[in-house]
Parts: structure tokens; C-alpha cells; sequence
């Protein structure tokens, strides 16, 4: 097992800092370029009380995604949305709140693993999840990662055994994404029991934050799942707002409600 | 073609890139997997029930008018003739039997064709599992008869409307599926692909293909190996299946034929899709492209992984068989020897018909897998050979 990286990261120390804080953390999700105006959509959001910001550089066969996400990364590579473009966008734009990026590994492969996360660092993106590479698979992604400063953000799932969650959070850099449920990124009428117990038991074994997402789409069940939580992570259902045609005022708005419902606001 | 051991590994290919929600129900299939195969009673009670169920072992038969017109020496392991009219259900049946030893009570699946398809439903009837099937809307159409086929044996099939709504969107939706349900049911993926344990495990469940066809061989050749062993490759378990009765046991030459439009070692290169490292059709950002080729068995951007470790080590070939040389296979095997095989199938004949006398020496003698039977596919070849057809005038 690798050591721990010499410098916590920009992203884990900006996370825990607000944590220990008080805060709860807000991390919403955006499919790039999956509209014209998603970077003032993503500034907007990034202004509406994010604490970080995930940035899904769209893949073709989105295994982990549900309808939402899987129309939003259509929509975007019909558009012409390239992983070089989003970055190129990206390294412009001044968000005020770490970016994290989401792909799927193949991305990564075809770009090259230092090339990606060159590209990455130098484009001012803090970490990257990548949902395809689980533990035994991760390595030559996660070396090149923590050579260039950005941070590898690990997956945990309700199925994951006691023992193998204890390795993977120890591979984990800047937060633990909980799997708060089995099953594809989308909205969900409640939050699973499970999402509760999954942020527990990584909690347990860490003070990295540990931010639950899939399947949590309202404020309530954001404020929910914080009480175990260090923070949830938001993708389908501001997603589904932005395909429904909500804009930048709609997304930061939506945002806005999700701060207020961690906040007990 | 050998145990691939913990990591999924063929050389560089395999591997399984699995969302971490999906990795604990691969480790349990796979020591599922193991447990059975290493367990003599599991053996006898799968090849007791594909000889009493299946119609096992398939003859070799030999192409007498074909090999005159050839020049070359041509045998037919015949997987048209097994139960649910392919090589599938040695599989399917292989997969419900683990799936019943890990106390799963429902099967999914994907298919293109609908031979999966209809196989897995099948294995479900006979094992009294629920069963659901994800197949393209593109291939519900293509396949009309093998959905209601599949309803009859008393599954639900979902046609999947993303993507290129073929054979690697059902993977997909069967993936998704899967992972919301993973406690009950059992994923039985098709071909020699995907994450650790399948590309490994469906070979294995394959390999009485080219188990049988081996000593099959030996006998009508006087004791000899056939000179090439040929196969149709999509995902590429009856080549896998058929490749691993002669890898290593024989010197025969190995060669996969694949669709010329879904030709992913041919012209694709490497990339992770549905969970295996393998050669994949895509473009030069790392997007999946779409597989193209009449027979939706064979509409699929990637290939098995073994197969990919076959081609770098030089141990089997790959080529490519265009649609039209494949319809005129079609008809030409069925007009020379009264055997109609399935659109994925003629790929393999196409190749032999073109290459007898060139490629293939005279006089060599070759095996095809004859894979499946082309009932499935007449409606669509009839529609295809247009105004030709039903005339009376030669098509």
C-alpha cells in the first residue's frame, strides 16, 4: 500500500477545513458541456454554496449513471464535447471552489494516465473520480495522480466488506465517496437506510471527509444523510433540472435550497 | 488458454473495472465458479444435462458438395443442432447452475441476436428462475420473433432505447440493472466478456465445443487435427469455447473471423468497456463507436479479452468478413449442404469461401464452428435480398 501523499492536497485540507468548521459539505454535480452556457451554469452553482464542485467529463457508456446523467453526457458528446475542451474551459474559468472531475476510465487510457493528470493539475481541477477503477485496478491511474497533485477520490459501497473498506479509504485522496445505495446515479422518492450506515462505517476509519452520493435529490434527504455525513453529493436531480431547461438562476437556485437543507435552515 | 488466477489477467488484457458497488458480486461468482468447476459432481450433473436437455455432444459433419467446390476439406461442428438452436445454452445452463449453488433466485441477461436471450430464458424455465432479458430496440426489431420466443419461455424483455440501441447498450442497462439488484440475481452475460470471472468462466462453460470437436476431428481425419480451426468472433465465446479444445492440445491454426463493421481487434485499439480491458472500437478521445454489421450477434465494439492476448501472442488471427460475402455465405451453405446457419455463423463460412485456395492451401482441412442456426434470421435475409426474394427467380 502507498503512503499517504507527502502534502494532504488542496482538496482534503479545503474540505476538512470547512468541516471542522462546522459546515456541512455541499458537493453538486454538473455533466460538462452538456449546454451552451454550462461554465456559468457551474460558476453559479459554485456560487450558491458549494464546497466543491464535480465536473462529469462525459463517456459514451456511462455504467454507473441513470437516465439523467446517460441523456446529459448524450446531449453533451452530441455537442462535440471533448475531455481537452472541458479542461482547456476549465483552466479559464475561476469557480472560487475546488473542482473535482468524474469520468470513466477509458477516457483516462486512450489520453494517457500522466497525460490526464498533467492535464488536470494544469487546469486547476483538484481531484478526479473515477467510478471504473475500483481497488485492485486503480494503481497506474492513482501513481500518476498523486504525482501531479490531484487526488484519486475512492468509492465505497454498502456491499463493501469491513476489512476492504479499510484499504480502500486508505487509498482514498481529498474525500470517500459513499455509495449511498445500490444501484445507478438518479433520483429516489427516500434515501436508503444504507446510505447511513455506509458514511458511518467510513467514518469510523477516517478523518478524510466522507461525502455520500446516488440517490440523494432533495434537501431533505440531503439534510438526512449530513446527520451521519460529512456531505452529499448532488448529481441527477440539479441535472434534471438543467435538461427540464432550468438555466444558471434555476441551478442556483436548487443549490441554494440543497445549502440551506444541510444547513437546518 | 489457461486459469487467468485472481486479477482476470490475459496478458495485458481482462482485468475488472467494475464500479466498487459491483466488485463483492464478482468475487462471489468467481469463488462460486471455482468451488464448481473443481468439483467432479458439479461436471457430471452440467454435461448430464447438456446430453439429456442440450442434444450434447453436436456432430461433426462433413461438407462433401462444398469441399469439392473448395478444393479444401470442410467439417461442420454443428451448434446449429444443440437445444435453443446455438452454442448458448452450454452457458446459460453452466451459469444457472452456479447461480443456483449461490442461492440467486433470477437470472438477467443481455442479447443481441436473441440467442442469449433466448437460451438464458430457457435455463430460467428449466430451473424455475425469474428472468429478464435487455436487448436494443434496434435488435427487438431486427429480432421481433426471438422476443416473443423469449416471452414464451416466460421472460420479460426490456428493449434499451440509448445508445446505438444494440447489443453493447444492453450490456449497459443489464450492468445497471444488476448493481440495484445483486443480492438476488445473477447476471449471465453471454460471451467471453466482461469483468473477472466471466470472460474466463464462459470460456470454460464453452470449452466442450472444441472439447468434442477435437476428438470429432481426430476421428474423421484418421487421427489428425484439422489444419484451421475458424471461427465467428463478436464478443467471441464459441470461438472461445471452440480455441480452447485446440490451443493448446493441437497445432492447429486458430483464426476468429469478425464483422467487418464491428472488427474491434482488426482496427480497434485498447480501452476499458463493461468492466475488461480488451481492443475496442473508438475514437481518439476514448468514446465507445458503434459497432455496424447485419448479424446483431456480432454488433458489439469490443471483443473478449482472451481473445485480444490470442492475437498478441500470435496464437489465433483475426480477420473480417463484409456483409455482403456473409449473405452470399448464407445462401451458399444452404443451397450446397441443407444447412441454414445463423447470420453470425456464415461470418466463418464467408471467410473459408473466400479464402479456399488462397489463404487456405488446397487440400487443407479446415473446421468451422457452425454456431447457430439461421431460422432466427430468414425473415431478415429475405427482407435484405429485397425484391429477389419470392419471385422464383434464383436470389
Amino acid at each position: 500500500m502507498s503512503p499517504p501523499p507527502p502534502v494532504a492536497g488542496v482538496l482534503a485540507d479545503h474540505l476538512r477545513r470547512r468541516r471542522d468548521d462546522g459546515a456541512k459539505l455541499l458537493v453538486p454535480y454538473v455533466t460538462a458541456g452538456m449546454q451552451d452556457d454550462w461554465l456559468t451554469v457551474a460558476e453559479a452553482v459554485a456560487a450558491s454554496g458549494a464546497d466543491a464542485l464535480e465536473v462529469g467529463l462525459p463517456f459514451s457508456d456511462p455504467m454507473i449513471d441513470g437516465p439523467v446523467i446517460q441523456a446529459a453526457s448524450l446531449r453533451a458528446l452530441q455537442r462535440g464535447t471533448t475531455p481537452r475542451r472541458v479542461l482547456a474551459d476549465l483552466a479559464l474559468a475561476d469557480l472560487g471552489v475546488p473542482i473535482v472531475v468524474m469520468t470513466y476510465y477509458n477516457l483516462i487510457l486512450r489520453m494517457g494516465h500522466r497525460r490526464m493528470a498533467s492535464l488536470l493539475a494544469e487546469s486547476g481541477v483538484t481531484g478526479a473520480i473515477v467510478p471504473d477503477l475500483p481497488l485492485e485496478e486503480v494503481g497506474p491511474w492513482a501513481t500518476a495522480a498523486d504525482e501531479a497533485g490531484v487526488a484519486t477520490v475512492m468509492l465505497v459501497a454498502p456491499s463493501t466488506g469491513s476489512e476492504r473498506m479499510g484499504r480502500i479509504i486508505e487509498r482514498s485522496r481529498g474525500f470517500v465517496y459513499g455509495i449511498g445505495r445500490m444501484g445507478v446515479t438518479g433520483e429516489r422518492a427516500a434515501v436508503a437506510a444504507s446510505a447511513a450506515l455506509v458514511a458511518g462505517a467510513a467514518k469510523a476509519r477516517t478523518d478524510l471527509p466522507v461525502c455520500v452520493g446516488i440517490g440523494v435529490s432533495t434537501p431533505e434527504q440531503a439534510a438526512e444523510v449530513c446527520r451521519v455525513a460529512d456531505g452529499v453529493i448532488v448529481g441527477s436531480a440539479l441535472v434534471r433540472r438543467l435538461l427540464d431547461g432550468a438555466g444558471p438562476d434555476g441551478a442556483a437556485a436548487f443549490t441554494a435550497s440543497l445549502r440551506r437543507g444541510i444547513d437546518g435552515g | 488458454m489457461g486459469d487467468p488466477g485472481p486479477t482476470g489477467r490475459f496478458g495485458e488484457f481482462g482485468g475488472r473495472f467494475v464500479p466498487e458497488s459491483l466488485v463483492a458480486a464478482c468475487e462471489e461468482l468467481e469463488h462460486a465458479f471455482r468451488q464448481a468447476w473443481a468439483d467432479p459432481s458439479f461436471h457430471h450433473a452440467f454435461e448430464a444435462l447438456l446430453a439429456s436437455y442440450g442434444g450434447r455432444p453436436t456432430p461433426v459433419t462433413e461438407c462433401t458438395r462444398l469441399s469439392e467446390e473448395l478444393g479444401v476439406r470442410l467439417l461442420l461442428k454443428r451448434e446449429d443442432l444443440a437445444h435453443t438452436g446455438s452454442h448458448k445454452l452450454n452457458n446459460v445452463i453452466g451459469q444457472a447452475m452456479v447461480a443456483q449453488r449461490m442461492g440467486k433466485r433470477r437470472l438477467i441477461a443481455e442479447t443481441g441476436a436473441g440467442q442469449h436471450g433466448v437460451a438464458t430464458a430457457t435455463a430460467a424455465a428449466l430451473f424455475g428462475m425469474e428472468c429478464v432479458v435487455y436487448m436494443g430496440a434496434l435488435d427487438t426489431e431486427r429480432q421481433a420473433l426471438n422476443v416473443f420466443r423469449m416471452e414464451l419461455l416466460g421472460a420479460e424483455v426490456r428493449a434499451v432505447h440509448s445508445g446505438a440501441r444494440t447489443l453493447k447498450d444492453a450490456v449497459n442497462e443489464a450492468m445497471r440493472e444488476w448493481v440495484a439488484t445483486v443480492g438476488d440475481t445473477h447476471y449471465c452475460l453471454g460471451s467471453v466478456m466482461g469483468p473477472h470471472p466471466y470472460p474466463w468462466m464462459v470460456r470454460e462453460l464453452q470449452r466442450i465445443v472444441g472439447d468434442e470437436a477435437r476428438v470429432q476431428c481426430r476421428s474423421i481425419l484418421d487421427g489428425s487435427d484439422p489444419d484451421l480451426v475458424v471461427a465467428c468472433v463478436g464478443g467471441g465465446s464459441n470461438a472461445a469455447g471452440t480455441f480452447a479444445g485446440f490451443a493448446d492440445a493441437t497445432a492447429s491454426q486458430l483464426v476468429g473471423v469478425e464483422a467487418y463493421g464491428g472488427a474491434a481487434l482488426t482496427v480497434g485499439v485498447p480501452g476499458v468497456l463493461h468492466g475488461m480491458r480488451s481492443a475496442l472500437l473508438q475514437d481518439e478521445a476514448g468514446q465507445i463507436r458503434e459497432a455496424e454489421s447485419i448479424s446483431a450477434g456480432l454488433d458489439y465494439p469490443g471483443i473478449g479479452p482472451e481473445h485480444a492476448h490470442l492475437a498478441a501472442i500470435g496464437r489465433a488471427r483475426y480477420v473480417t468478413a463484409g456483409d455482403a460475402e456473409v449473405l452470399d455465405a448464407f445462401q451458399r451453405l444452404s443451397r450446397a449442404e441443407g444447412i441454414i446457419p445463423a447470420l453470425e455463423s456464415a461470418h466463418a463460412i464467408a471467410w473459408v469461401l473466400a479464402q479456399a485456395g488462397k489463404e487456405i492451401p488446397d487440400g487443407s482441412t479446415v473446421l468451422v464452428t457452425l454456431s447457430g442456426r439461421g431460422d432466427k434470421d430468414v425473415a431478415q435475409v429475405r427482407d435484405l435480398l429485397g425484391a429477389r426474394a419470392g419471385t422464383g427467380e434464383r436470389v
